[in-house]
């Protein structure tokens, strides 16, 4: 396969990717500016750094107002990862590496673009919103559906899930390390319960709030959403499932080509770091640091895995 | 020129009844109703729309890719039709190969003052690189797409030759699959030769073109310029359906005398490009030294027979529209038989009294720029108006060696679906011709282009025209 074409693979589904997680964010905005409408101007602004876009929404903006905070993550093209322009750099990427991907996938990709550019087109009203958020999550759903169903399980198919699951681990790292401080125990916090509404917020913007009470009951602390959304590799968005997802997605390449790469150590590494640890020593060695050396870790691999394959020349 | 009077339809004969190939389609059509049709047209935009069959138009941003409108009559050709066609294109596709051959080594057509030398001497379609390179099996022309005219029962006219590299055949293979999904009862009643292996046989004929330096299975990649050209969607496609990577110019170098890919497990050797970048941009060190688009030094690896460049650089000698009029000379000259496909009556401006009688009848004349293509800087002259030829008179004057004019063709007519049902719209045929040292595989069908509008002679996509599946009767 090409190299580019690998590259253009790996980052079609990272784009798809992210256009999902960053729909789901604004839906756990909107959930807390409807019920908690006065904590809801934090909660947008910590959204923008939970997608690292912060700085470039106060180039334009001067306050964390919700239509401008959902219209910039939405639909802003000064905004490279807003969910059109991912949609439009995805679709691109499609084009670009046709000849790797199904039928399928690729018209359920062009359709997921028409779609949403239509939805897009221009402003979305607060009563338009939820439709259009589920509009991107089920189109979402469409091509990993094609993919699941229509690519062979080759090198293709592989870079695309490698760039699936790099993205996904990443989106949470950043939510968890946005929100970190939640689940802190803070002096004021100390034997009271968790702030409900703070902890459903958290979950709900990894789609992850009633897997959390399927496994773990009424029983809400911050061990248990840390545990949750980090070591528990049953849940489909936490750091370890994805790691683990990568590893073999890696290692399929590695037994494909017969030849290991740098990439292959940094992501078993980063598997075992997370085997190996538990909750409790997580929070005690600090849970903001834990976070960020994960997140430098998976860029680390992420930039290892574009040169090992021959992203670009 | 009256509508139904002058031109050739067709669907139906002077008496009014449909001609013998539209039979049973017409049967079938009496018994549709109007309003299904209608919605089945939309559905087909619908499909195309979805799978991506776009193209780019220059210099249009807010259009970025448009749809080339698709009409759902097709257009039909008796076994009897296609057999003298086949036979005509063979003959001139085989008398094309053997034409570059001869004029990038001996040149006995110019000894023996068949075409001019000052035609060749000045073209900048002609390489001198290519001067003494033999490609693989000589064939130099991988793919041919002969533009052909109608204007009566047994009148067919080549229009364009097509020897770079002929594109739309993509379509050719979406139209029928649309139709397929649309009307697979049409199929079941009529026998249509299928088209859908054209794929395979390129990459087969393709294959057979290998170069000495080729080891086990040829190694097949489809060169494009990038997802912004016009024609991307059809590189994919065929790249796709071939098997074949799609490079790019930054996918590409050369490595121990090869042209190879960068790969997932680094550099491979490339066996066969097919490349649909052009010749000027093809390869920096020896063309343009600006292009992007291309690999430095690819003519190199390609004279020590380090690979195969399909079409071969060069052919566009072949096709120029100033060596079009010589078609005939050619064709008699390389295989010792009169032309079976005639040529379109042709005059060269760059002749004073061709010059003088283009400039007294321009008003019934279609103008075309020597080096043009895609219907840009022409003239039809029945539909211009004084003004248009007033200027393309000035531009005549200035640099008449430029143009060339021919009558204006009563192109046949075929029907389209319109609001108000059936009515005939003028249209040309491309076919595709495949050329290996095997011989040359012509696919049962081709591009059926047709002028939307009422009474337009203008086929081309980028002016508005549409196309049609072409079918070809097993009989």
């Amino acid at each position: 396969m090409l190299g580019k074409t690998a590259g253009g693979l790996y980052w079609m589904y990272r784009y798809l990717e992210r256009s999902e997680n960053t729909s789901r964010l604004i839906e756990a905005g909107l959930r807390n500016a409807l019920t908690r409408p006065a904590s809801s101007t934090d909660e947008w602004s910590s959204i923008l750094d939970a997608t690292g876009v912060r700085q470039t929404f106060l180039e334009s903006n001067d306050s964390f107002d919700q239509q401008k905070v959902v219209n910039f993550l939405l639909r802003d093209t000064a905004n490279s990862s807003s969910v059109l322009s991912m949609i439009e750099a995805a679709r691109n990427n499609a084009r670009m590496v046709r000849t790797a991907l199904s039928r399928e996938v690729w018209e359920s990709t062009n359709e997921f673009w028409m779609n949403v550019r239509t939805a897009l087109s221009r402003q979305v009203s607060d009563r338009d919103l939820p439709a259009v958020l589920s509009l991107i999550r089920q189109q979402n759903a469409q091509v990993r559906g094609a993919t699941h169903g229509t690519m062979l399980r080759n090198d293709v198919f592989n870079f695309a899930r490698a760039g699936t699951f790099l993205e996904r681990a990443d989106s949470t790292a950043r939510i968890l390390d946005v929100k970190y401080y939640v689940l802190l125990p803070s002096v004021s916090h100390i034997g009271s319960a968790l702030d409900n509404v703070q902890w459903e917020n958290i979950l709900r913007a990894v789609g992850g709030q009633s897997s959390y009470r399927w496994l773990n009951g009424p029983d809400i602390s911050a061990m248990g959403i840390a545990d949750f959304l980090i070591l528990d590799s049953r849940m489909p968005r936490s750091l370890a499932f994805c790691a683990a997802k990568a590893r073999a997605n890696m290692s399929y390449l590695e037994k494909e080509y017969g030849t290991r790469h740098a990439c292959h150590e940094q992501v078993e590494a980063l598997v075992g770091r997370l085997a190996s640890t538990t909750t409790e020593q997580i929070f005690d060695a600090g849970l903001h640091e834990f976070i960020q050396e994960f997140l430098s870790d998976l860029a680390r691999l992420g930039s290892t895995i574009e040169s090992d394959y021959r992203f670009y020349g | 020129m009256s509508e139904t009077g002058t031109f050739f339809n067709e669907l139906h004969g002077p008496s009014g009844d449909p001609r013998r190939p539209y039979k049973e389609y017409s049967k079938w059509f009496e018994g549709e109703d109007l309003s299904r049709l209608r919605k089945k047209s939309q559905e087909a935009e619908q499909f195309f729309r979805r799978t991506g069959i776009t193209f780019n138009v220059y210099g249009q941003d807010e259009a970025d890719e448009r749809l080339i409108p698709f009409d759902i009559v097709p257009r039909v050709l008796s076994a009897r039709e296609w057999d003298k066609l086949t036979r005509g294109i063979d003959q001139r596709v085989r008398a094309i190969n053997a034409f570059l051959h001869d004029i990038y080594h001996r040149q006995e057509i110019l000894r023996a003052g068949r075409i001019p030398v000052e035609l060749i001497a000045n073209n900048d379609a002609f390489l001198p690189q290519m001067i003494g390179v033999s490609p693989p099996g000589n064939v130099y022309t991988h793919i041919v797409g002969t533009d052909l005219v109608r204007t009566g029962e047994d009148q067919f006219y080549v229009l364009e030759d097509n020897a770079r590299t002929p594109s739309g055949v993509s379509y050719m293979l979406e139209n029928r699959e649309t139709m397929l999904q649309m009307f697979p009862e049409l199929f079941s009643k009529i026998r249509v030769r299928p088209v859908q292996d054209y794929p395979t046989r390129l990459s087969r004929s393709l294959s057979a073109c290998a170069p000495p330096a080729t080891s086990g299975r040829p190694v097949l990649a489809v060169l494009t310029p990038g997802i912004h050209n016009s024609a991307y969607f059809e590189h994919s496609f065929l790249a796709d359906n071939m098997g074949a990577e799609l490079v790019d110019g930054t996918d590409l170098r050369v490595v121990d005398g090869r042209i190879a890919m960068r790969t997932t497990e680094g550099y491979k050797a490339i066996d066969v490009l097919y490349r649909r970048v052009d010749d000027d941009f093809l390869d920096p060190l020896n063309f343009r030294p600006d292009s992007m688009l291309g690999v430095p030094g690819i003519l190199d690896v390609y004279r020590a027979g380090g690979i195969t460049i399909a079409n071969a650089p060069g052919t566009g000698i072949a096709d120029d529209k100033a060596i079009y009029s010589y078609m005939p000379d050619i064709v008699e000259f390389y295989t010792g038989e009169k032309a079976l496909l005639e040529n379109v009556p042709t005059w060269r401006c760059s002749d004073p009294d061709s010059l003088a009688y283009v400039l007294d009848n321009l008003k019934e004349l279609v103008v075309k720029e020597v080096h043009g293509s895609g219907g840009y800087g022409m003239l039809v002259g029945p539909a211009a108006s004084k003004k248009e030829l007033a200027a393309f008179r000035d531009k005549l004057e200035a640099r008449p060696a430029n143009y060339i004019a021919q009558p204006t063709l009563a192109l046949s007519t075929v029907p389209i679906l319109t609001k108000a049902g059936l009515a005939p719209r003028h249209v040309d045929l491309r076919p595709f011709a495949l050329v290996s040292p095997q011989g040359i595989d012509l696919t049962p069908g081709g591009l059926t282009r047709v002028a939307l509008k009422k009474g337009s002679l203008v086929v081309n996509s980028s002016q508005g025209g549409g196309t049609k599946d072409t079918w070809v009767l097993e009989e």
